[in-house]
Parts: C-alpha cells; structure tokens; sequence
C-alpha cells in the first residue's frame, strides 16, 4: 500500500508540551513539511522565540537557535548576513514579535532583511498565563485585562502586518488562520510561499497565523476554532496583506 | 633615516583596526558618545575587508545580532557606552549562557542615569560582577594606552573563542578619544585558527542538528550546566589573570588604579621615585579575574622583607575596584582609596596628597 501522509523527516518523533487543541503543533508540522518539500532540512536555521514555543528546538530537527524574548530578528538578521547561503527563519508569537520585540520586527523589515517569518497570532500571552498581547480583541477577556480589553485603557488590537505592510522593504505579508483544514492547507501554501521568497532573493516575507490557544481562551478545542471563525478574523481579516 | 612606521590613532579606531585584524568579521553598535570613532571605522572598513557591519536600531538588537553571528560560527563584536552597555544586559547574559564567543567593548562615561559624556570607572561593578542576571562572568581586559587597545583584540577575541565566553573591553572615554601614535603590526593570533566551531549553526548538512540553547527545565539540568559554567570560571582565573607591576618589590605604598587612571598613576609613581619615594604601582589587566595571586604574592614578597605597604586605590569612581583590592590584600594591609567620578579625575596632587595625609613617615625614611 501506498503511504500517503507520514511524519515530515524535519519533525522529530516525539510528543510536544503543547496543550490540547493548541496551533503551535500544527505550525511546527506545517513548517517541517514545507522544509522538506523544498529540500533545505539541511540548509535551514530556525530561531526559536520566547513562549509557548520556546521548545520548538526540541521538536523540530534542524539546526537552531534560542533567542531573547522579542530580538529573534535581530539574532537572524545576524545569521542571514553572515551565512546567506543558508535559509533562515524566525517563528514568534504576538507578544514576542509584537510587544517587546516590535522595534526589531519594524527595523528588520524595514531594512528588507532576506528572511522568512512566521507569526504566530494567539491574541494572549500562552506562556505567561493568558495575560493580554498587543493582538488581543476588544472585550476579550484575560488575567490582565480581567474586564475585558478596552479601548480606552489598553488601545486596540495591534495589526502589526498591516503596520509592516507599509515599509518598502517588506515584500510578501499573508494572513492565515487554522480554523478548518482547507485554512490550514492555505497556511501551508502561504508558508511555502514565505520560503521560496527567501530561496528566490525576494526579500523580508512574513506569514501571520490566526492560532488557537483554547487554555487561555477558556474554550474546548472546537470552540477555540470556531472563535477564530466567527469574531477573531473580523478584527484580523484573512488573505494576502501585500 | 629608518621610517617610523606608527601612525596616529584614537583608542576607539585602534580598537576597531586591531577587531578587525583579529578576524572579527561582524559588528553591530548603536551611536553613543565617547565611542563613536569605532563605530564610523566599523562602517568604513568592515565592508572592504570582508565584514558586516550593521548600525542596529539600538543596543538590545545590537547585542542581539551578535548573538545570532556567533551562533553562525563568525567572530563577532559590539561596542558602546555606559547607558547602552546597561541596555545589553541581558543579552550578555544570554551570551553567557550559551557559551557563545563575543566581544564587547564599553567605552566608560559618566553616570548615573544619562550622567554625561566625561571619562568615567563607574560601570565596574557591572563588567565585572556579571552585570545581567544569572550566576555567570565576563572575561573583563582593561587597556591603558592606545596601543594596548589595539594589542588586546587579538587576546580578547582568542580568549573568547578559547572559552566559549563573553569578552569586554573596559575602557573609557579617555582611552577611547585619546590619540597616541602605535604601529599596527598584528600581534600573532594563532588561536584564531585553532578554534573550530563544530557547535555553530551552518545547517545540518551531514551532521546532527546543532541546538544553541541557555533554557535547562529538566531536573537538575540547570544546576548540571552552572556547576559546568562555574567549572569554567574557576579555570579562567587560575590560568588568566595579569597584572603589570612597577617598583612593587620594595614599595612602602602601592598605587593600584586600572586603565585611563592608571595612566595618571603612573606618572605620579615616577615622579615619586625621582624624588626618593617608595612608590610602587599595581595596574590589574584583567579586571576579571582579578589578579588576585599577583597581588598577594607582591604582599608576601614584601612581607618577607619586613616592609609593610599601604596600599592606595585610585579610581574614577567612587570604590568599585576597591572592594577588589581589599578582598585580595585580604586584612594584610591596610588600604586607602581615592576616588572621583562624573566628570571629575583624580589629580597627581591629590594622590599624593592622600599618600601624605596617611602616611607622612614613608616620605621622611
Ligand atoms: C525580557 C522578558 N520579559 C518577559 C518574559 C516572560 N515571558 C515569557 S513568554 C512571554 C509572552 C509570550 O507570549 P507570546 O509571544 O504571545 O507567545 P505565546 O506564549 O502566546 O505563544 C513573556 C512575557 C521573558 N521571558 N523575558
Ligand atoms: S497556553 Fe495556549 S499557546 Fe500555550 S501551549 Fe497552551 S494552548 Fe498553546
């Protein structure tokens, strides 16, 4: 019998920390199967970010890199200009590439640093305990905006591809979600995509993942999914950014 | 007529020549005064000479992307100021506790707070006490003439290659803006060579992956790998300590001061000696480790002789080197400190007036 769907060779075959129901699983294995379809399992650099998916080192088998929280693209930039032979990219949550890490997202994009991201938007913080990130929604409630979010206290929900998409040296932004398996293959494609700018020389491309984080949501897994269905992409619309 | 060969340079250019000759082949820095000078020669030269440079969009990204060219296999540098060396911080530690190799160099100036851009030792403490969080230690090199600056690349990045560890050069703005004329012939650097880097990021072509990693959850694991950092700190300071002395072997008072202030000090313990005095001179090197077992052993040298030195700390700070003075001469001796900071620098007068005050019987032997 034919095989057809298998463990990607870039993902090593071990269980994850990652909670029930969680999209860090599903990006990590959306990105080992792109690394391998495209044949740089040997060629990539991964920086892991601080959060949920601080780990991602032990999960993916590549080369990889921790980095502070918030200046993965600070590190790769660093990697990328010292090796441009290799492929590097940067996986990091919305507080991470947000929040104290903005300064080096803005400036790495700015400079049109040859780089692939992937963003991983949760609308929490998962790995501090649900505290409220710069993406969550307005009303949404967390350990830190208890009330529910407020524009008039915390501001509104941060956009950070579309404040990206304004910088010359940013050349592909795509926002993509997880809510069924046809977003799921789009996500893929989109990853996909963010990687061969990078192969090809195209320049700074980035793919922001509505996620869920259904613990600190308060939500079943199937809840979480249709969250991100029904209310998260009408403040994060989906498709092609730039 | 033979042709001199030296040419006139500032600390902070001789720093980045010497950087550079050393095989430093990445630089990232972030503007800040007294420094700059290094920062304009990185942007000149590193790029025809087979380098990056990146003007980083502040210090944190600056140390960062260090960070990321370490772990890509390249000697790597940054350099600033006080107010922005406090921003690498954590960096640093992160440094640390991934054993990547790195240089940093801090051109001292004036705090706390913004304080001002005057020649300053206030940030010793933090250079050599770790400075970032966490159980850890910079190799620390303080350079006392341009010259030395420029001589000290080469061991700062060997030293960080051989120990998988954090370099800073501590200086100040003295060392840095000063020029003083120095020949530019590269102290040999055969280490350089020697370190291989199996543990770099290069991808995993037909190897396992390397993982560059300073978070340790499992049990034990975090104590696992301190107890092997603190392995290593414990060999840097048997085999790495330096000091230069002068006239310590029949000193009745011993000056230790380091860097720019050592220069001052030094004058001052010739001139003394012309005069008849017994002054001596202490200029630790590495500021860590400290050298400890120079200094006791010029304690015990004395000692044997009957002679019982004051020892007289001077600094542009108000006691930081100090403390490491006394934990060396460990209630042996007794030790006076002078010290001044935020823009103001101790004087000859005032050393020797302090010498005078505490000990007018040394002058009239
Ligand atoms: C300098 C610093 N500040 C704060 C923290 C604590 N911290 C760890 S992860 C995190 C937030 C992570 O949130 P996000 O980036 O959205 O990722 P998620 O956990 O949701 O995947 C924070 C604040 C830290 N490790 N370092
Ligand atoms: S806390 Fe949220 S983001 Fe973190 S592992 Fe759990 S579900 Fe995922």
């Amino acid at each position: 019998m034919e095989k057809i769907f298998s463990r990607p060779k870039s993902l090593r075959n071990i269980s994850t920390h990652y909670c029930p129901g969680c999209g860090h699983g599903i990006a990590h294995r959306l990105i080992a199967g792109v690394v391998d379809e495209l044949g740089i399992r040997d060629k990539v650099i991964a920086i892991a970010p601080v959060g949920c998916a601080v780990l991602a080192y032990d999960y993916w088998d590549f080369d990889c890199t921790e980095a502070a929280h918030g200046r993965a693209l600070a590190v790769a930039t660093a990697i990328k200009r010292v090796r441009p032979q290799n492929i590097v990219f940067t996986y990091q949550g919305d507080g991470d590439l947000a929040a104290i890490g903005t300064n080096e997202t803005i400036h790495a994009a700015n400079r049109g640093e040859n780089l692939t991201v992937i963003f991983i938007n949760n609308a929490v913080y998962g790995m501090t305990g649900g505290q409220m990130a710069p993406t969550t929604l307005l009303g949404q409630k967390t350990a830190t905006s208890p009330l529910g979010r407020n524009a008039q206290r915390e501001g509104y929900p941060l956009k950070i591809s579309e404040v990206l998409s304004q910088l010359s040296g940013v050349k592909y932004i795509e926002r993509t979600s997880f809510y069924s398996p046809q977003e799921i293959l789009k996500a893929k494609r989109a990853i996909k995509l963010a990687f061969q700018n990078q192969i090809e020389g195209i320049g700074f491309s980035l793919v922001e993942i509505l996620s869920p984080c259904p613990t600190y949501w308060d939500m079943s897994p199937q809840k979480a999914m249709e969250w991100i269905a029904n209310i998260m992409i009408k403040e994060f619309p989906l498709g092609r950014i730039k | 007529m033979v042709k001199d060969k030296r040419i006139l340079m500032t600390g902070n250019e001789a720093i980045a020549e010497g950087a550079i000759q050393a095989g430093c082949r990445f630089y990232a820095g972030y503007p800040i005064t007294p420094q700059n000078e290094l920062t304009a020669y990185m942007a000149k030269h590193m790029p025809e000479r087979d380098g990056i440079f990146i003007q980083a969009e502040s210090e944190l990204s600056a140390i960062n992307m260090v960070f990321g060219a370490s772990a890509a296999g390249v000697r790597a540098m940054t350099s600033s100021s006080s107010p922005g060396i406090s921003l690498k911080q954590e960096g640093i530690s992160y440094l640390a506790g991934t054993e990547l190799p790195s240089v940093i160099v801090n051109m001292m100036r004036g705090g706390p707070g913004l304080g001002n851009i005057a020649p300053a030792q206030s940030d010793y403490f933090q250079a050599t006490r770790g400075g970032g969080h966490g159980d850890y230690h910079s190799i620390v090199l303080s350079p006392s003439s341009v010259e030395e600056a420029y001589n000290f690349m080469f061991l700062a990045f060997d030293l960080a290659d051989k120990y998988r560890n954090p370099v800073i050069i501590l200086g100040d703005g003295m060392i840095g803006q000063m020029m003083e004329p120095l020949e530019l012939t590269a102290v040999s650097c055969q280490l350089s060579a020697e370190y291989k880097k199996p543990w770099a990021l290069t991808g995993c072509k037909a190897r396992l992956p390397n993982i560059i990693r300073s978070l340790f959850l499992a049990e034990g694991a975090l104590e696992e790998r301190n107890l092997k950092l603190q392995k290593k700190y414990k060999e840097i300071q048997k085999a790495e300590q330096r000091l230069e002395e002068l006239f310590s072997s029949d000193a009745e008072f011993i000056l230790v001061a380091y860097g720019g202030m050592a220069r001052i000090v030094k004058g001052t313990v010739k001139k003394l000696r012309e005069k008849g005095f017994r002054a001596g001179l202490i200029r630790p090197i590495t500021l860590w480790p400290f050298p400890q077992a120079g200094i006791t052993q010029i304690l015990n040298r004395l000692h044997r002789k009957k002679h019982l030195p004051i020892f007289l700390v001077v600094e542009m700070s108000y006691g930081q080197m100090l403390e490491d003075v006394k934990l060396a001469v460990d209630g042996k001796a007794k030790v006076e400190f002078l010290g001044r900071a935020g823009g103001g620098i101790p004087t000859e007068e005032e050393i020797i007036n302090k010498i005078r005050r505490n000990g007018k019987n040394l002058f009239s032997s």
